[in-house]
């Protein structure tokens, strides 16, 4: 297909439609709201279902609901809409639904701003909902990316029978990039005899549940389903990593703050330093190995996020001491400059 | 060498200036080049300063926000204050000098001034200001070239608008021909 520019919030709809996603379910908020927008007008074209719920909390019981029954479906807000859907999600969690939850993540806590921001990742790789349940977390660095994310986040979503959330922030929404759609979408729905289709009188019923009052049974369903979760630590690890070989100094930055990091690695290795750049895609799987790798080869790491540091306590778990990990950030919908990420690396050295 | 022009479009909402930027990414696209747009989104659009990042480059883009652009085309005072010290030495300033009354401070740039609203309102159409300015920094910055920008205002008009494009067309030329 000719290459077209899209927003990133219009590539992670069309994206989804072509993954086969047929039901979305939203509540406008700025800035994500052309994904529902996108869904309203494609949506009624295809055969899918497009609403617009009465709440955020609406629509995310109504993605638990069309997961229980099966199909590919699809949520979007952004930073206090995903506060108000997190109860549902750890229903779908427990309930071991598969389903997709974008969350273009602007400036907080409250309701905050409307600008670019990263201080979601702990509400994303660490629960934001209550129990102990996981969310495997996409962070796309570009437009291009985003539609490999949202094909790969139905397919995860399906072969782990769990959410996964696309992790975005107000920049990479909002931009437009040159993008192509493969032809052929290589995607793998798969069978799902838990679905809740109706029996037709000829098996046994299924059941989506999350209450369990037996503590032991409860007990066995949650470790089972940390079994997968490891299973998914050691296979679904995603990250790109440039000049890392010879670099005294090592960024880790995600979505679009990577670019902006990358544009300082660029600046500082113009002026002579070795600076290098780890790019997580998965922030759950987080690629700790290559952190841990790294960290005994590097003098110092920092982490950059458009938060007041978050990531950074994952990246310190990783290098285990091994370098001294150090932090900048900007927040409340500030965007780092490449400029002042190269003074803290000139700061570091 | 590689080439990257770092353009900003600036102005009030409803001047175009989104549309102008759109414009200059899909034409950067048409050339095969590396492209990024980026808008003002949120308070300021809604009834203030709207302003649009384009990145056009030989080199994939890194971050889409530009601080110091090497092209900054302005349509109103409050966004030439705003980034008239920002502009790169030796970079370019487009002015629509019929919403502009002020001269440019520095010395160091190239100044275009182009009374683009009251081309376009002479013109009898009013609401292409925007582009008669896009016309003049395609002739200064050379960025892709007039064929490229055809192909590129063709995919920047909706399909069921495409009355749209030869009135475009004729207020880019009037710009390029100054």
């Amino acid at each position: 297909m000719d290459k077209v520019l899209m927003k990133g919030n219009e590539a992670i709809a069309e994206a989804a439609i072509r993954a086969n996603c047929k039901h979305f379910f939203g509540y406008p908020i700025t800035p994500q709201s052309e994904i529902s927008a996108y869904m309203a007008k494609k949506m009624p074209k295809i055969g899918g279902t497009f609403m617009q719920a009465e709440s955020e909390v609406a629509a995310i019981n109504m993605v638990y609901g069309a997961a229980g029954a099966g199909v590919r479906v699809m949520t979007s807000s952004s930073s206090p809409g995903i506060s108000l859907k997190a109860e549902g999600i750890s229903y779908i969690a427990g309930a071991d639904l598969p389903c997709v939850i974008i969350n273009i993540v602007r400036g907080g806590p409250g309701l905050g701003g409307i600008q670019p921001a990263q201080s979601d990742y702990f509400q994303a790789t660490k629960g934001g909902g209550h129990g102990d349940y996981r969310l495997i977390v996409l962070a796309p660095s570009s437009i291009q990316e985003i539609v490999d994310c949202t094909t790969n986040a139905f397919d995860l979503a399906d072969k782990y029978r769990m959410p996964v959330m696309i992790l975005g922030d107000g920049m990479i929404g909002q931009m437009m990039e040159p993008i192509s759609f493969p032809d052929n979408v290589d995607t793998k729905e798969i069978e799902k005899p838990w679905a809740t289709t109706g029996t037709q009188m000829k098996r046994k019923k299924n059941v989506v549940n999350s209450l369990y009052i037996d503590p032991k049974e409860l007990e066995d369903l949650v470790v089972a389903r940390y079994k997968k979760y490891d299973e998914i630590e050691k296979t679904e690890v995603k990250f790109e990593t440039e000049n890392i070989d010879d670099a005294d100094i090592v960024l880790v930055a995600y979505g679009t703050t990577a670019r902006i990091a990358t544009a300082a690695m660029r600046m500082a290795r113009a002026e002579g330093i070795k600076v290098g750049l780890i790019r997580p895609i998965t922030l759950w799987p987080f690629p700790k190995d290559i952190i841990a790798e790294t960290a005994k080869k590097c003098k110092c790491m920092i982490s950059v996020e458009m938060s007041m540091g978050q990531m950074i306590e994952d990246i310190k778990i990783a290098a285990n001491g091994a370098c001294p990990v150090e932090f900048y950030g900007r927040t409340g919908g500030m965007v780092p400059a490449p400029a002042e990420i190269l003074n803290k690396i000139k700061e570091v050295m | 060498m590689s080439k990257t022009n770092e353009i900003l479009f600036a102005g009030f909402g409803g001047q175009g200036i989104l549309f102008s930027g759109k414009v200059a990414a899909y034409s950067g696209l048409v050339a095969e080049k590396f492209v990024s747009w980026l808008p003002s989104y949120g308070p300021e659009m809604r009834g203030g300063t709207a302003n649009c990042h384009v990145i056009v480059s030989d080199q994939p883009v890194g971050s889409p926000i530009i601080v110091n652009p090497t092209d900054l085309v302005v349509m109103n005072k409050p966004s030439f204050d705003k980034f008239e010290n920002d502009v790169v030495p030796g970079g370019n300033i487009f002015i629509d000098s019929a919403l502009i009354d002020r001269d440019c401070t520095r010395d160091d740039v190239n100044v275009f001034k182009v009374p683009a609203t009251k081309m376009a309102n002479d013109m009898g159409m009013p609401k292409l200001a925007n582009m008669i300015m896009f016309g003049k920094l395609l002739k200064e910055t050379g960025f892709v070239d007039m064929e490229t920008v055809k192909q590129g205002l063709a995919k920047s008009v909706p399909p069921t608008k495409q009355q749209l494009f030869d009135t475009n067309l004729k207020a880019i030329e009037a710009g390029y021909n100054l």
